[in-house]
């Protein structure tokens, strides 16, 4: 076990709380950066999806994890920034202006979106957000002079540095630079006062209240942050996908990503990346699932919403911190063998208001 | 007279949704929670049906009351085996284990049944009757008496019966209701099969309209329009939603070219965002149950 001696406050903020962390990160990174080095052109592209989903993941978690606000409606941010993205390349407007751009918006239109909605609290916002991922997917059908319709519409694929983005580790790079950068900046919100706050709310909305969160101000600026960050994800998939129809972007697409932060682990920027790693590879592992079961069963298209089902249904009842709850764990139990305790990461009940008048 | 005819057929198409959104709200006037998987559990209430009474051959009646018996025993375990261990934890978890279930089901039916398009003979198929030149399909017809019978039903039900106003007591108020020995967690169980046969009811009503696959399991999604603009947690609330919802959406459809093309689709939705944004209380709310920030 290891213990900080703290000598300073301005410790309890630091990005890497000791040598050791800075010691395994960096390792992480310089093996991210040699990945092309390491594996083919395939694996690499699927890594490029994990870390677009990481993205994604990374704001529906300042939203969901660290203010307690569920959204079912974050595909229509997706949507957005891959069609803010593609309609800007397709005018001339070169990759590196074009992803601002997209953040901006993204982030306005999420500030717009939620000053109305985010009067609501719990059920009521996850019905609104559901209603508004519709109500998206409805406008990208329909509005075929920026979105191209059900027609679908091509992605242009930029050139950087002389480098196309059909050459996979370009793409990849490209990627994981905005993977880090985001993960950066999230970490940067979230250990800022904003991200306190944030907390603050999750927690209890009374309490943050009365220490003078402006709680309308702060969820909307949590809707808003998460926006942003899901539209540069939406960027992103636009390459990856290279043909936008509206179809992508429906409330399927919703779910996969609350499944991301669900099984990754809530409340933690570690989950995001491991909830991306199982969604991205999912796919795979249901493909192979087919190949065990009987012909008529495997060859369903009705499997993998099944098992998506299922494999949500499960965190929930049996591993509600996901898989960095799970790994957390595991550390703390060998950290402390033999006194580890189960009691430790017992969660304290929220009962419903009984004596509703 | 065309206005007429098209508030007939919205009231009926309404009648589905008030029946939906009866279930939302009676379980989350008992439990605090919102049941996602509504519309995937009037899914297989319809389901059930088409097999029972389509490819098992059985008289519609009794078809129909097998169902609805099936459904509700299925209810009363999904609450009592599954939803009932996450007491306790934040709303988010319920929200996030019914969506999981409802994709179950929707995956089980397409596994199951196969994802064609099915339909099932009723006694109400293909005949309507004239009135004064409005013309009323008797599906319509169905689904509108049916919905009179199942509310009134309801309504003996709740003011009558021992279990009934048990209920209503443990919705109120668990502990107090612990105290006077009802045995809460057998209610809310006993709550869950009521709405999910609420549920299978409105399904093998709406099949003869739009034939039976995965993709009614929709009409979960606009039930919550109806709920909401009915004020969650009033039950006539619930009903008339549904009809305005049902009513507004024909009305849109017919005068699409007045607003924006593709209106009917999201109509629902729009409402849905509209209440919650002006009057998030809905309109049967005896107090105010949005809190506002």
């Amino acid at each position: 076990m290891r213990f900080i001696f703290k000598t300073n406050y301005a410790q309890d903020i630091n990005i890497a709380r000791h040598g050791g962390d800075k010691f395994w990160y960096s390792l992480l990174i310089i093996l991210m950066l040699a990945m092309p080095l390491i594996i083919d052109d395939f694996y690499l592209g699927e890594i490029s999806y994990v870390c677009i989903l990481a993205i994604a993941g990374i704001g529906l978690m300042i939203l969901s994890g660290y203010t307690g606000l569920a959204s079912l409606g974050h595909a229509a941010f997706l949507g957005i920034g891959a069609y803010t993205h593609a309609f800007l390349l397709t005018n001339g407007v070169p990759f590196f202006a074009s992803i601002p751009i997209v953040v901006i918006v993204s982030f306005m239109v999420g500030a717009l979106i939620g000053i109305p909605i985010l009067r609501l609290t719990g059920m009521y916002l996850a019905i609104a957000t559901l209603a508004l991922c519709f109500i998206a997917e409805h406008v990208f059908i329909k509005w075929e002079h920026f979105t191209g319709g059900n027609r679908g519409m091509p992605v242009p694929q930029p050139e950087i540095m002389g480098m196309s983005f059909y050459d996979s580790t370009t793409f990849y790079y490209v990627c994981l630079a905005f993977l880090i950068l985001s993960m950066f900046a999230a970490i940067n919100i979230l250990r800022s006062p904003t991200g306190r706050a944030f907390v603050a709310i999750r927690d209890s909305e009374i309490a943050a209240q009365s220490l003078g969160v402006n709680l309308g101000l702060y969820k909307a600026l949590s809707f808003a942050i998460s926006g942003a960050f899901t539209g540069l994800a939406g960027a992103l998939l636009a390459h990856y996908i290279g043909y936008l129809a509206p179809d992508i972007f429906n409330i399927f697409l919703s779910l996969t990503l609350l499944l991301l932060i669900v099984v990754g682990g809530m409340g933690s920027l570690h989950g995001t990346v491991f909830g991306a790693i199982f969604v991205g590879s999912l796919p795979q592992l249901i493909a192979i699932c087919r190949d065990y079961l009987p012909s008529s069963v495997g060859s369903q298209p009705g499997l993998e919403p099944m098992l998506f089902g299922l494999i949500l249904v499960l965190f929930i009842l049996y591993e509600p911190l996901g898989i960095y709850g799970r790994w957390v764990k595991i550390k703390l139990f060998f950290q402390l063998f033999p006194t580890y305790k189960k009691q430790t990461f017992k969660k304290q009940k929220v009962f419903t208001k009984s004596d509703r008048v | 007279m065309q206005l007429i005819q098209l508030i007939i057929d919205g009231v009926a198409s309404g009648c589905i949704y008030g029946l939906v959104a009866l279930g939302f709200v009676l379980i989350y006037k008992a439990t605090e929670t919102i049941n996602f998987a509504q519309g995937d559990i009037l899914m297989l209430g319809a389901f059930v049906a088409f097999s029972l009474i389509g490819v098992l051959g059985m008289d519609y009646i009794m078809g129909f009351a097998l169902t609805v018996v099936i459904i509700a025993v299925f209810g009363f375990f999904l609450d009592s085996v599954v939803v009932r261990q996450i007491i306790g934890q934040p709303p988010f978890a319920t929200v996030m284990l019914t969506i999981g279930i409802g994709f179950i089901l929707r995956g089980f039916a397409s596994i199951y049944w196969g994802t064609d398009i099915f339909s099932f003979s009723t006694p109400f198929s293909g005949k309507i009757t004239e009135f004064n030149g409005l013309i009323i399909s008797y599906v319509n017809l169905s689904i509108i008496i049916g919905t009179v019978i199942l509310v009134s039903v309801l309504y003996l039900f709740f003011t009558f019966s021992r279990i009934g106003v048990a209920m209503r007591a443990s919705s109120e108020n668990q502990l107090a209701a612990y105290y006077m020995g009802i045995p809460v967690k057998f209610i809310f169980s006993l709550i869950w099969s009521i709405s999910a046969a609420t549920a299978a009811i409105a399904g093998v009503l709406l099949a003869p309209i739009t034939l039976v696959d995965t993709s009614i399991s929709l009409i979960g999604l606009k039930a919550f329009a109806a709920a909401v603009l009915g004020g969650f947690g009033s039950i006539p609330g619930a009903i008339v939603g549904g009809i305005i919802i049902g009513i507004v959406e024909q009305l849109c459809g017919t005068y699409e070219n007045y607003l924006f093309e593709g209106v009917r689709e999201i109509s629902a939705y729009l409402v849905l965002i509209l209440t919650l944004i002006i009057y998030p209380r809905g309109l049967f709310s005896d107090k105010a149950e949005v809190k506002k920030v």
